[in-house]
């Protein structure tokens, strides 16, 4: 087993060496730029574009036609967001998002507020998934966009996006899912969940980091404003040179996720529940952060009540996660994804989200169980609060000063 | 983010962890901070007739340089007078452990304890607290007698 095990899979993942082996060519042989269209080192270029493009569409259920190369999936939300908001404008200028959804959708739609867009922020049940009613309520006729993302990058909930989009087109307006956490992993189709525009991105599947794409539906079809101008490139949608090796990369990602997807989310599963249950078995006071039957396979999001959740990364700290504490970031805000959801900022900061993927083991499974159990039990030795707890004192009845 | 050694070495080997038996007398306790903001620390002193600080403990939830700063002070703490345990400021924990800008909240908790301790003695003694007490507010004797508190916490 190696160290330091790797269980952050939802931050980025391991570029597969199948994937690496596919893109060597399109640095150093073929070299060509996709756009020259009159010699030979251009037409190989574009007809590996034009192949990889077959392949991300396949895995959605798109045409490829469908699918616009981007840097990754924050310009591929920017756009999708700011495009279709701007294209749209003469019929209103009302969208819609959930609290929980990535920044780059969030302050999108604060950049589109600053120029006079008016944006419903709805709120996400316990289980971090959006009510369908919710959103059905909040449409309005000068709504013109509702952006949901699939899968949550922090607690792995997936929303119902199929009834999402049966709203959505019910009602006439434009569905954009940032789709990262979920293409890849669990099934995702364009038709099937009614979805207008898709955000996707490489490196969340084994594919390379700065390769991202964008589906935009051709029937009916949607339009958008370019927020790249230049040569354009990409139907106009997004100008900028086309990065070959990235989308060749991203391309066979794709290929590979089409063909052993299933078996994997299988494995994967197996693993994530393996760690859920080593956990609960070792620990007491341990929550589980948003639905666990709607929820991507390898994500883990878990309170440990007590334990601060850096101090707890910084005892693991052969092991890679990511915490909802305050103390990961310089904003002293625990994660405003598990507080959406309702949990206490005390739990939020005792989170940790487990990654797992295409290459964790059961072995790196079973020893991260058995560090997590060994420090947790340590780091509450230390804490005052577990000790008040286990001397009877109910800990909400205290009035914390200083706040902050 | 990056460390310092000093403050690795008080996270990994945290000096002085544990309870004081918060009825003694001559132990003060001080608990500072708030679940909600992610830090909380308790510090215990016990006081030698004398006024010199014998022994301290802490424990502490919150990230490492709030075990770290925690652990320093009960070092720092031990062996002096109270009025001298009284001097330590967050600036120079923070300066020790050559805390990050966003961490010196941390420090700054930990003075806050160091006051809270001492307030808790004086008040044990019958003396006027020269510091501010605890950062736990409410009406205390009411919470004491709904045994929602222990005294001493």
């Amino acid at each position: 087993m190696k160290i330091p095990i790797y269980m952050d899979y939802h931050a980025t993942t391991p570029v597969d060496r199948r994937v690496l082996e596919a893109m060597l060519p399109y640095f150093c042989d073929d070299y060509g730029n996709a756009a020259s269209k009159s010699h030979a080192f251009g037409w190989r270029a574009e007809e590996a574009v034009e192949a990889a493009r077959e392949e991300v569409a396949k895995l959605i259920g798109a045409s490829a036609k469908e699918i616009v190369w981007t840097s990754g999936a924050t310009e591929s939300d920017n756009l999708a967001v700011k495009g279709v908001a701007q294209f749209y404008q003469s019929k209103g200028k009302h969208l819609v998002t959930c609290k929980t959804e990535h920044k780059a959708v969030l302050d999108s739609m604060h950049a589109l507020e600053r120029q006079g867009f008016e944006v419903t922020f709805l709120d996400v049940e316990k289980d971090g998934r959006l009510d369908p009613g919710r959103l059905e309520a909040a449409l309005r006729k000068d709504t013109t966009l509702v952006s949901i993302m699939h899968a949550n990058n922090e607690t792995g909930a997936v929303h119902p996006i199929e009834e999402i989009g049966r709203v959505t087109r019910a009602a006439g307006v434009l569905f954009h899912c940032d789709a990262v956490q979920g293409v890849g992993k669990i099934p995702f189709d364009v038709e099937k969940a009614n979805v207008d525009l898709a955000s996707l991105s490489a490196h969340k599947m084994y594919g390379p980091k700065g390769m991202g794409a964008l589906y935009v539906r051709r029937k009916p079809r949607v339009r958008l404003v370019a927020q790249m101008d230049g040569g354009g490139h990409e139907r106009g949608f997004r100008s900028g040179t086309l990065n070959v090796p990235g989308i060749v990369g991203f391309g066979k990602a794709a290929e590979l996720a089409r063909l052993e997807g299933a078996t994997e989310a299988e494995r994967v599963l197996a693993l994530r529940e393996r760690l859920r249950k080593g956990l609960q078995a070792g620990l007491d006071l341990l929550t589980v952060n948003g639905s666990l039957a709607h929820r991507v396979p390898g994500n883990l999001n878990v309170s440990f009540a007590y334990v601060e959740g850096e101090a707890l990364m910084m005892a693991i700290k052969d092991v890679a996660v990511s915490s909802g504490s305050a103390c990961t970031s310089a904003s002293l805000e625990p994660s405003y994804v598990l507080r959406a959801m309702g949990i206490t900022e005390d739990l939020a900061h005792s989170s940790i989200r487990f990654g797992l993927g295409r290459f964790t083991t059961a072995e790196e499974v079973d020893h991260v169980v058995r560090l997590v159990v060994e420090k947790v039990g340590k780091l509450r030795e230390m804490s005052p609060l577990y000790e008040m707890v286990k001397e009877g004192v109910d800990l909400s009845q205290i009035e914390w000063a200083n706040p902050h | 983010m990056a460390y310092s050694d000093k403050l690795l070495d008080h996270y990994e080997n945290p000096r002085n962890v544990g309870s004081l038996d918060k009825n003694d007398p001559d132990v003060g306790t001080g608990l500072v901070g708030a679940p909600a903001c992610g830090d909380v620390m308790k510090l215990q002193i016990r006081v030698s007739d004398d006024g010199v600080i014998e022994d301290a403990k802490f424990k502490t939830f919150g990230c490492g340089s709030a075990i770290a700063s925690s652990s320093l002070v009960t070092e720092w703490v031990k062996g002096k007078t109270v009025d001298e345990a009284l001097t330590i400021k967050n600036t120079d924990v923070a300066n020790e452990l050559n805390l990050p800008p966003v961490k010196i909240h941390c420090s700054v908790l930990a003075e806050d304890a160091i006051k809270a301790a001492v307030a808790d003695w004086q008040q044990k003694h019958g003396m006027a607290r020269t510091v501010k007490p605890d950062t736990v507010q409410g009406d205390r004797a009411a919470l004491l007698e709904r045994g929602v508190l222990k005294s001493g916490i």
